[in-house]
């Protein structure tokens, strides 16, 4: 069979340009990843022929706006394996989504309650937490790293106990590519009676999922690390759950019924959707979900998961160079430092090569603390990425000298 | 691609202060110390200064940088040293750009800018 990234490599016009005289050798999918032309010519097309307002426009636009992003949401709910409809909420994006329970959660916060984290979370995972036990007379808890940088299972039984309301994780680390047991996590957060809401944005684009398979009450993620187009998040909430939930904004959309004073709630799901949502961004996520489909996520995941652990045996092998994270599975991104080299430096000296790769703490500083670094450089992959570009990257890494 | 045919990543300024940066260290007896990080990147810098009369008499710098953040507070600390008070607030990007000799890029810029900001928040 063609390997993966010769079958999708000329999907991507983006990947043609040239940067700094040599061929773009794009390491920095999971900032966000490039997009095939099929999603590009999507959200055109709809520009072009059926855009309007959807849900209460009696006009034919209207009628076909409404269609295809309710048409997303299907698609969607299908992609990770959700039981219905209205358990997927379109939001901008992961931040979002997390805000949007965090901000719910957050008003039923009582004294003593405890929102337990882990410490490789992305800020984007901490951040509303924070906001939401401020003044509430919660607090935040989290659990401790162990080895290669994977979560110490033995800490978390005292970590998780009556006064935890929720587990909130990753469910792949954006720096170490660590993926968490979420089955185990879940089971184990449920039998102490806590939420858990897992954080998906480096899981979704690169692993086959099923939500009824892994159990959690909330999975937040984007489109544009999927291929899709920025703006656009899902928060995916098990229908019981998501029932329960408060809402925490207001807006059009999400009433049924509207007085100056007071207000009743329209239906999941968009009683957590307020104002006008990004329509041409779900019609770019509809395409983004059938290219990967067409692809194939169990192979997708083998071409990173192969693409990952190569890139990890040749940038080890170089003099000088630590690797971070696990040795075996992990997600589709690998970081590092190099001695003498500060990782924006190196982010600059590969760029003269036309390798874009991320530097700096990765909106993770408790993992960069853990790491004792203040920040690392990072390749990270997807389904266009080739064994040849991780060589290039080890090549350019091995040729950079003692010291800027 | 072996770094013998690469062009060089920054000019010999920045380079040379990387690598053997002056002013980096402890101040004993420093009389203010500043410290912040750029929220891009995580980097922190700290200044420290002695101050007499209204003059500095001594300044340095420490930190976790990249190499233009370094050079640049290497820059800060040996432009400041010996001036007046007014004359250390008055630095400015210009005067150390002009050190550096460097065509910092905008997305860099922040580097360059870190120490003098730490510098400010010394004297203020």
């Amino acid at each position: 069979m063609m390997r993966l990234d010769e079958q999708t490599r000329r999907d991507f016009p983006i990947l043609e340009r040239i940067v700094n005289g040599r061929p773009l050798v794009y390491l920095d999918s999971a900032a966000s990843s490039q997009k095939p032309r099929s999603v590009i010519e999507a959200m055109a097309r709809y520009y072009e022929t059926s855009h309007a307002n959807v849900h209460r426009s009696i006009h034919t636009l209207g009628e076909e706006a409404t269609e295809l992003y309710e048409l997303a949401r299907d698609r969607v709910q299908r992609f990770i394996g959700a039981a219905a409809r209205e358990e997927i909420v379109f939001t901008r994006g992961t931040t979002d989504a997390i805000s949007i329970v965090a901000e719910a959660i957050g008003r039923t916060l009582r004294p003593g309650d405890e929102i337990l984290v882990t410490d490789m979370e992305h800020h984007s995972n901490l951040v509303p937490w924070q906001v939401a036990v401020r003044d509430r007379g919660a607090r935040i808890r989290s659990v401790p790293l162990v080895g290669e940088g994977t979560l110490d299972l033995a800490a978390l039984d005292g970590l998780l106990t009556d006064r935890t309301r929720v587990f909130a994780f990753a469910h792949v680390s954006n720096v170490l590519g660590t993926i968490n047991p979420v089955r185990e996590l879940v089971a184990r957060a449920r039998r102490a009676g806590a939420l858990t809401l897992v954080d998906g944005a480096q899981a979704v684009p690169h692993l086959p999922l099923d939500m009824s398979a892994l159990g959690c009450d909330f999975y937040a993620f984007s489109a544009h690390k999927m291929l899709g187009p920025t703006g656009l998040g899902v928060l995916y909430g098990r229908r019981p759950v998501l029932e329960g939930l408060e809402p925490a904004r207001g807006g059009s959309e999400m009433i049924k019924e509207v007085w100056v004073d007071r207000a009743t709630w329209n239906d999941l799901p968009w009683r957590l959707e307020p104002g006008t949502p990004p329509i041409a961004e779900t019609v770019g996520l509809t395409a983004a979900i059938e290219y990967l489909e067409k692809l194939g996520m169990e192979r997708v995941r083998e071409h990173e998961q192969s693409l990952a652990v190569h890139a990890v045996e040749l940038l080890s092998a170089i003099p000088g160079v630590r690797v971070y994270g696990p040795r075996g599975e992990r997600g589709a991104v690998v970081s590092f430092a190099i001695d003498g080299w500060h990782p924006h430096d190196v982010a600059a000296a590969l760029d003269a090569e036309g390798i874009a790769v991320r530097a700096g703490h990765h909106c993770a500083q408790p993992l960069m603390r853990w790491c004792g670094v203040v920040g690392t450089t990072r390749a990270s992959f997807s389904v266009y990425n080739s064994p040849e570009e991780s060589a290039l990257l080890a090549h350019a890494v091995a040729g950079l000298g003692a010291a800027p | 691609m072996s770094s013998a045919t690469r062009p060089a990543l920054y000019g010999e300024a920045i380079r040379e202060r990387w690598r053997r940066p002056r002013f980096r260290g402890e101040l004993p007896g420093a009389t203010v110390t500043a410290e912040d990080v750029n929220p891009l990147c995580g980097d922190r810098v700290r200044v420290q200064l002695k101050l007499d009369d209204g003059r500095v008499s001594a300044a340095r710098f420490a930190g976790d940088s990249c190499a233009i953040c370094t050079a640049s507070a290497d820059v800060v600390a040996e432009l400041v040293e010996g001036r007046s008070r007014a004359e250390a607030v008055a630095l400015g990007v210009a005067d150390v750009l002009g050190v550096l000799q460097a065509d910092v890029r905008p997305t860099r810029m922040r580097c360059v800018t870190l120490p003098i900001s730490v510098l400010a928040k010394a004297l203020a």
